[in-house]
Formats: structure tokens, C-alpha cells, sequence
């Protein structure tokens, strides 16, 4: 398995180490929120342990820590571990690619 | 046809020919009392618990392919009970007695050779640590014996123990660890089932669920049609969460590739089961007399069956360190198989939030050892709606109660356990 850096290049996927799926997002609630503490668990809860697991085209997080040190988010199949894009996540290095990052 | 000596002497006199066939080929009935979804050696150990032990025979285990084509047929075969968490101690032990009675139960020669597993040390902190692990096998009941590196010496000769970064300070065994013949055991518990009358359907994918206004499972839809069931098991660790979709759950489960290797058959070299400390890998000697050997998962997730070279490269210096001679073995066959990873890296055997539909799940890379326990405990939750005593904390919940069985310590990242 070959990972396009999108500032390196091509590199060997032993460079990158693997975080996982990148959808879950981290729920923000304010100090103040108005939910109840029932709905922040459950928020929570799903962010910390509930995976879709998909079977097909996935978006995940890759860091390149044999090269840039950047953090990528990488769209790949994993039944067939074939990558459709590779794109920096969102930070200064999304800047530097000329990517708005998410 | 019971098995036997005697079996074995009348059929050699009439030329083997008059064997018959282990198990039916049948056609899915219209209704089942229990349809287990999976036909792999927790599924057909479920069904045998089933008939056997709690009555209920009217039974059908549905398998997409042919039974252990899945994980049982792609594990390194090793059994053990050398856990350190309650949850699992019991658990692993109930799984090691009922192997050391299985070709007794099932009256199928299943090669369970109680060999030993040898986890080695490499340092005083991990000497202290594996002390401590072995004391609380004994305090539970299970064997385990430290042995320093003298005694080590003498039943292995040909390890590494001089290794200048990582010398081999000594181990701890469990002898009654050891190994069993994968496919034997997937054979040996669908005969026995089968001789209850249950039916094991080969080549029946499941497509969907049926389900009735109240939402319960009320059966199965299969590429060989529709299936009724009072009640549906799934254990289909690999593609549990596959499974899970198609009722719209989302489980506490990534699914990662987990590669194991064979290499040319040699001479007897290793007696048991070999681990090294201060990597991941772990290799036992086939009857045949390949070297069967693996490592770490690759650490993405994937639905593959396949890895990727920079694992086999880590696999092959961790078994370097400790016996730099199998540098001269060749390799024969790699292969990969999809783990269940949980969030705390121990198993999930439950009701699921819908009613009709159980789950057997997440055994991340301890399935093959837990075979015949699982297949009790989950024909118990099947029979009694209540969780077996020994699988009572591997509830689906325990994510959300904060009651996570982390024999690792690693905390929710399914890939690193």
C-alpha cells in the first residue's frame, strides 16, 4: 500500500500511522448548555465508541510521521485498500497546501 | 457413525469405502426456532450447545460460504486461558476445560494438544508484570509457572537469550495452553450438531432481516430465501458490523486485518507455543511441521482478507530476535483475516436494543481459543434470555456503564489492542 502525500509524494504506507475513521465528530457543548446531561452522554457515547465500520469508501485519518509530520485525511476503499484522494486535514498545513481544510 | 477404533478397523477391511458422509447437506426449512447467522466455529458450537445441552434442536446455522471459510479457517490455532481481568479469567478457563474434554463430547478427533504457551520476558519490569499475571491465574484457578532463565534453558535450547537489546531474561507458561486442529473443531461441532438434527446451510448469505410492527426479528432474508426464526444469532465476528447495518445499528467495532504465515515444513524444532516479549509474535509448529506464526494487526481498518508487506517485515524481525535461525526457513503461505476489534479489546455476547436479534461479536484476536466457551454461553443467552455467569460482564452496554474489560489498557482505539 502506496500513500499520496499530498506534500511528500508517493511514500511507502509504513511511514503513516493510522488513526481511523475521520466522521465522527467531537460533540461541543457548552459549559451553559441548555441539553441535558442525558443527550451530552449519549453525544459522547457515540463519538467515543460507536463506529459505522463501512464496508467500502471511507475517510480517515493518516499521519505522516516517517515524512511530514502532517495529518492527512485520506479517502479509501477498505475492501479493496485502494485510496481515492489524500488531502492535508484542517490546520496550518492545509494552509500551506492551498486546501481550506474542514 | 460413532467414531472408533473399532469404526476404523471395519472400514479398513472394506476398503474405506463405507464411510459416510459427517453432516447433511440440507434445504432451509421455512421456520426455525433459532437461526444463527454464521456458519464459523462459534456458530456451530452455539447450535451444538443448543441441541445439546439446552433442548432446542429445531436449529439452522446459515453460512454464506462453506463453514470455516471465515476466521476459523484463517487463525494460528492457538488455545490459552492466561488472562488477568475478571470477565475474561473465568471465561477463558470454562473455553480451556471444555477443550480438554472436546474429542470426548464430540466424538471427532479435533488434535487438541496441550502443549504449552510460553510468553517470554525481557526485563525485570515485565518479569514483575508476568508474576503478577501468573498470580492471578493461579488465585483463579488456571496453571501457571514462572520460569527464570536456567529452566529455560533446558527445555529450549535454541532461543536467543543473548540478545545484547532485548536478551531473554526468562517466561511464563501455561502448559495447559497449547493447540488444536482449527478445521477439525468447525467439523467436528457441525456433525455433532447435525446428529441433533440441526441444519447446516452452506451457501446462504443473509440479505436482510424480517421484522414485524413492533420491530422484533421475526426471521431472515437469504440469497436462498426467506427464512423464519423465533429467534437470530449472529456470529459472524469479521463482519459483525456489516451484519449490524442492515437493522441500522452501529457497533463499538472497527474491523482489521490480522496476517498469519506458514513457513516450509521442517523437522519438530519448537514443542509449544513461543511469544516474544518485546515485539509481537508468536509461532508454534504445525503437525506437518510448518512453522505457523504472526504478529501484530496492520492497524487500518479493512474488509480485505489481505495485508500489506511493512507487517510481514515486523512479523519476520520479531521471530529474528528470538530464534535467528528460521532466517534459513522459507516461507510457505501468508494469508489475512478480518478481526472484530472492540473499543476495549474483550468480546460482546448479548441481547441487542431489538428484540429477536442477539449478537456474538468483537473477539478481536482471541476468537479461535474462545470457540467452544462462546458456543456455550451464547446458546445459554439463546435458550434463557439471561447472560451465561461466566459471560456476564461482556455485555453490549459496558461502553456506555464504563465498565470496559481492557486487558490492554489501551482505551478506545480498536487497532491498538
Amino acid at each position: 500500500m502506496r500513500i499520496a502525500c499530498p506534500f511528500c509524494g508517493e511514500r511507502d504506507s509504513s511511514e503513516f500511522s493510522y488513526l481511523g475513521d475521520a466522521s465522527p465528530k467531537r460533540p461541543n457543548f457548552a459549559v451553559d448548555s441548555p441539553n441535558s446531561p442525558a443527550e451530552i452522554e449519549d453525544a459522547v457515547f457515540d463519538y467515543v465508541y460507536l463506529r459505522a465500520n463501512v464496508a467500502g469508501d471511507m475517510r480517515e485519518y493518516w499521519y505522516h510521521g516517517g515524512g511530514c509530520r502532517s495529518w492527512l485525511i485520506a479517502e479509501r476503499n477498505t475492501v479493496t485498500h485502494e485510496f481515492k484522494s489524500v488531502t492535508a486535514a484542517p490546520g496550518a498545513g492545509a494552509a500551506l497546501a492551498g486546501q481550506a481544510g474542514e | 457413525m460413532n467414531y472408533s477404533i473399532f469404526s476404523l478397523l471395519k472400514a479398513a477391511l472394506s476398503n474405506h469405502q463405507g464411510w459416510t458422509r459427517a453432516w447433511r447437506d440440507p434445504a432451509p426449512k421455512k421456520h426455525y426456532d433459532v437461526v444463527i447467522i454464521g456458519g464459523g466455529g462459534h456458530g456451530l458450537a452455539t447450535a451444538y450447545f443448543l441441541a445439546h445441552k439446552y433442548g432446542i434442536r429445531n436449529v439452522a446455522v446459515l453460512e454464506k460460504g462453506w463453514i470455516g471459510s471465515g476466521n476459523a479457517g484463517r487463525n494460528t490455532t492457538i488455545i490459552r486461558s492466561n488472562y488477568g481481568l475478571p470477565g475474561n479469567t473465568g471465561f477463558y478457563e470454562l473455553s480451556m476445560q471444555l477443550w480438554e474434554r472436546m474429542e470426548q463430547d464430540l466424538n471427532y478427533n479435533t488434535m487438541v494438544s496441550q502443549r504449552g504457551v510460553l510468553n517470554l520476558y525481557h526485563s525485570d519490569a515485565q518479569r514483575d508484570a508476568f508474576a503478577r499475571r501468573g498470580n492471578t491465574m493461579r488465585l483463579n484457578g488456571i496453571d501457571a509457572e514462572l520460569l527464570d532463565q536456567a529452566q529455560l534453558r533446558r527445555e529450549l535450547p535454541f532461543l536467543n537469550y543473548d540478545n545484547a537489546r532485548f536478551p531473554i531474561m526468562g517466561g511464563l507458561i501455561q502448559r495447559r495452553g497449547g493447540t488444536a486442529r482449527h478445521d477439525a473443531v468447525v467439523w467436528g461441532y457441525a456433525r455433532a450438531a447435525d446428529k441433533y438434527g440441526v441444519d447446516v446451510i452452506q451457501n446462504c448469505e443473509v440479505t436482510g432481516f424480517v421484522r414485524d410492527n413492533s420491530g422484533r426479528v421475526t426471521g431472515v432474508e437469504t440469497s436462498r430465501g426467506t427464512i423464519g426464526a423465533g429467534k437470530v444469532g449472529m456470529a459472524v465476528a469479521g463482519n459483525s458490523s456489516r451484519v449490524a447495518s442492515m437493522v441500522d445499528m452501529r457497533l463499538p467495532i472497527e474491523s482489521h486485518v490480522l496476517q498469519a504465515f506458514v513457513s516450509e515444513a521442517i523437522k519438530p524444532l519448537i514443542p509449544g507455543v513461543v511469544t516474544f516479549g518485546a515485539g509481537h509474535f508468536y509461532v508454534s509448529q504445525s503437525d506437518k511441521g510448518g512453522l505457523v506464526f504472526g504478529g501484530d494487526l496492520d492497524g487500518y481498518n479493512s474488509y480485505a482478507q489481505r495485508g500489506n508487506m511493512p507487517v510481514m517485515e515486523d512479523v519476520c524481525e520479531g521471530g529474528m530476535a528470538i530464534m535467528p535461525m528460521i532466517g534459513r526457513v522459507r516461507m510457505l503461505r501468508q494469508w489475512g483475516g478480518i478481526m472484530d476489534m472492540s473499543m476495549d479489546g474483550s468480546p460482546i455476547i448479548d441481547k441487542t436494543p431489538i428484540d429477536g436479534l442477539y449478537l456474538n461479536a468483537g473477539w478481536c484476536y482471541g476468537g479461535f481459543k474462545a470457540t467452544p466457551a462462546s458456543g456455550l454461553v451464547f446458546a445459554h443467552l439463546l435458550a434463557r434470555d439471561e447472560p451465561h455467569a461466566e459471560a456476564a460482564r461482556f455485555r453490549l452496554d459496558r461502553f456506555r456503564r464504563g465498565a470496559m474489560i481492557d486487558e490492554k489498557g489501551q482505551g478506545a482505539q480498536p487497532n491498538l489492542h
